[in-house]
């Protein structure tokens, strides 16, 4: 910079030269940053690496039950006793008339048929879901639509509060308390079944489904609303024309996480539905689901042998299913929010 | 103009009174487990209860070695996990640019994490932990003999930990969200780092968040039962852990096993009820305060801006 033109600092006093009768100013303080340390690089990284680590616990839980689910697959002497078309497909076994798909892993000839506890698994998710979603989507539509303010303020809090009640208090409530009322009621044969157990497991659905539902139904711009009351359409016509369509990505991603939760959960089935791997199309039947049956019997089995193996297989199963379930739904959050933020 | 028909009027009442009663039924189930769990369990619950160990076969005493079990597990669980999540979710929302294929394979990873089913992290935990790092470290440090390679407690807290990672990530970024970004500008432009800004700005501000989500964090951990069925919980035990590589007591499993495998159910029943309202009471209080602390969060947040 010249310093003839350079302009004086405010405040700054100019010494005039006596020769040359040009002003000489002092130059303002330069700021100079001082690059950061080389260690706060460092820090970045070790952040990276930490938070690579949510990518590591999946990938490790992934490689470490389907490591121990392998064998099925090549190890001769678990081959001879269970393969995985013995798992999925109906077997004629000794003393048996018809084919059928059992599970009794512990009996002479073990028998790993996997069929009744599918269907067991499907029959509480189906029970759960149909109690669980009406009852989600409903309270967060009414949470969100018609409650006063300081309502949502208890009420939400409140169902968050059932989502934090621990999965083994609420199936001891179903076992204990829940399953002789059922009784009473339906006069079911036998006190623990389907019905018992998926209502409870609804129990821990209905916070899931009703938190991301509520987020939905409140994401819904205003206008959409309003232009559709401009039009004349009446409250309940602007809900199931205008509201619901445009937060169902909201919804549906709602139930994809119940469901999810309600196929994994573990205790609430463990105790309150029975353990009897039946094939029926009964719901008051006992039924047995794939994670009851991780939970009841890998305390008993031998380190390596079949039937530990087969439960490893059960666990990867799960693993994957939720693992897509929940793929979807977190892939529509992402996909409605986008929309919606941009549409606001 | 809106028309106030007859079939509008009954579609209104309808829509209103199917979504209050859906709203009623919910909170009756809530309602309805409490008062039950209350009313039955508050009659044995007594000091003794809470410092004596079980006798008598479960059918008299207390729950003592079952909470100072938990509470082991779940400070082991909040060392390992919560700095983790802390890290995660800070990289996350300070450093990771927004549209990276690293982001966003973490952000599925978190995502996915929180959906596993619990009884899976058991397996998890006893086929890594248990087997592989436990038994590998009896073969290096103490000549194969069965150390750390059976259930125990830390590789009940390290499972944990890896459950309840997504419950801090979440809340701490929802925390770090929070934080207005004029603080960081202004943090900026008085010449500090990223660093010393995520240091000294963000995370303070942020810090009440955090401590939502190791809150909830704790009253997951001490809840859950699955992951550490076959970890680390024992039934019963005649003394308290000795070590990280002893077995543990807790509620959850507790009420569990006194609810399913009890030989006598009318006789362990009240403390079975008492159990379950300790535990309950636990994970209320601790929600209670998440919820408050987050309350307190959002509404400092919408002042801020």
């Amino acid at each position: 910079m010249n310093r003839e033109t350079a302009l004086p600092m405010p405040g700054e006093r100019r010494k005039q030269s006596k020769t040359t009768g040009r002003f000489a100013t002092t130059r303002p303080p330069r700021l100079e940053l001082s690059p950061a340390p080389k260690w706060h690089g460092l820090v970045e990284w070790s952040l990276r690496l930490f938070a690579a680590s949510a990518v590591l616990a999946i990938a490790l839980i992934l490689i470490f039950i389907a490591k121990e689910a392998a064998p099925l697959l090549y190890d001769g002497a678990i081959r001879h006793e269970v393969t995985l078309a013995k798992m999925w497909f109906s077997q004629l076994w000794p003393g048996y008339d018809e084919a059928a798909s059992i599970w009794q892993p512990v009996s002479e000839i073990p028998k790993f048929g996997i069929l009744p506890l599918i269907i067991g698994t499907l029959k509480v998710t189906i029970v759960s879901m149909s109690v669980g979603v009406p009852l989600g989507v409903g309270s967060a539509l009414y949470v969100s639509q018609y409650a006063r303010p300081r309502t949502r303020e208890i009420v939400k809090p409140l169902i968050e509060l059932l989502a934090g009640i621990p999965s083994v208090v609420l199936g001891f409530f179903a076992l204990i308390v829940m399953a002789t009322w059922f009784q009473n009621l339906f006069g079911f044969d036998s006190r623990l079944n389907a019905i018992v157990s998926g209502v409870a497991l609804s129990f821990a659905v209905i916070p899931v489904i009703f938190t991301l539902s509520e987020e939905a139904f409140r994401a819904v711009p205003r206008s959409y609303v309003e232009a559709s009351t401009a039009l004349g359409a009446a409250r309940w016509q602007t809900i199931t024309r205008v509201l619901l369509p445009a937060a169902s990505p909201g919804i549906a991603a709602g139930v994809a996480l119940g469901l999810g939760r309600a196929i994994g959960e573990t205790m609430i089935v463990l105790m309150a539905s029975g353990n009897a791997a039946i094939v029926s199309g009964n719901f008051a039947d006992s039924v047995r689901t794939l994670s009851a049956t991780i939970a009841a019997e890998l305390a008993e089995v031998v380190f390596g042998e079949a039937h530990y193996t087969v439960l490893f297989y059960l666990g990867t199963m799960l693993f994957l299913a939720t693992f897509c379930i929940n793929t979807v739904g977190d892939w529509t959050i992402r996909r409605m929010k986008a929309k919606l933020g941009g549409a606001s | 103009m809106f028309v106030r028909t007859v079939s509008n009027r009954f579609g209104d009442a309808a829509m209103a009174l199917s979504s209050g009663l859906a709203t009623l039924v919910v909170l009756a189930i809530l309602t309805i487990i409490l008062v039950d769990v209350i009313r039955n369990g508050a009659a044995h619950l007594s000091m003794t209860f809470l410092t004596q160990a079980p006798k008598e076969g479960m059918t008299a005493g207390g729950i003592f070695p079952a909470i100072v079990g938990m509470v082991e597990m779940v400070f082991l669980m909040t060392l390992a996990g919560v700095p983790v999540g802390v890290a995660t979710a800070i990289y996350l929302h300070e450093y990771a640019p927004a549209q990276s294929r690293l982001t966003r394979l973490i952000r599925i990873a978190v995502a996915n994490l929180a959906g596993v089913p619990s009884i899976v992290f058991g397996l998890f935990g006893l086929g890594f932990f248990v087997q592989f790092l436990g038994a590998g470290i009896d073969k290096v440090f103490f000549a194969g003999q069965k150390v750390f390679g059976q259930p125990a407690l830390i590789w009940a807290a390290l499972t944990m930990a890896v459950l309840t990672l997504p419950v801090v990530i979440v809340a701490t970024e929802e925390a770090l969200r929070a934080v207005p970004n004029e603080l960081r500008e202004a943090s900026l432009a008085l010449g500090a780092t990223k660093f010393q800004t995520v240091m000294h700005v963000v995370v303070p501000q942020a810090s009440a968040g955090i401590l939502t989500g190791m809150i909830l964090a704790v009253s997951r951990g001490a809840g859950e039962v699955a992951p550490i069925l076959f970890t680390g919980a024992a039934y019963f035990l005649p003394q308290l852990p000795k070590g990280l590589s002893s077995q543990f007591m807790s509620p959850s499993y507790h009420v569990y096993v006194l609810a399913t495998q009890s030989p006598d159910v009318d006789a362990t029943k009240p403390i079975l009820y008492s159990t379950v309202l300790v535990l309950l009471a636990l994970t209320f209080v601790l929600n209670i305060a998440a919820i408050v602390v987050r309350a307190r969060v959002r509404r400092q947040s919408g002042l801020a801006h």
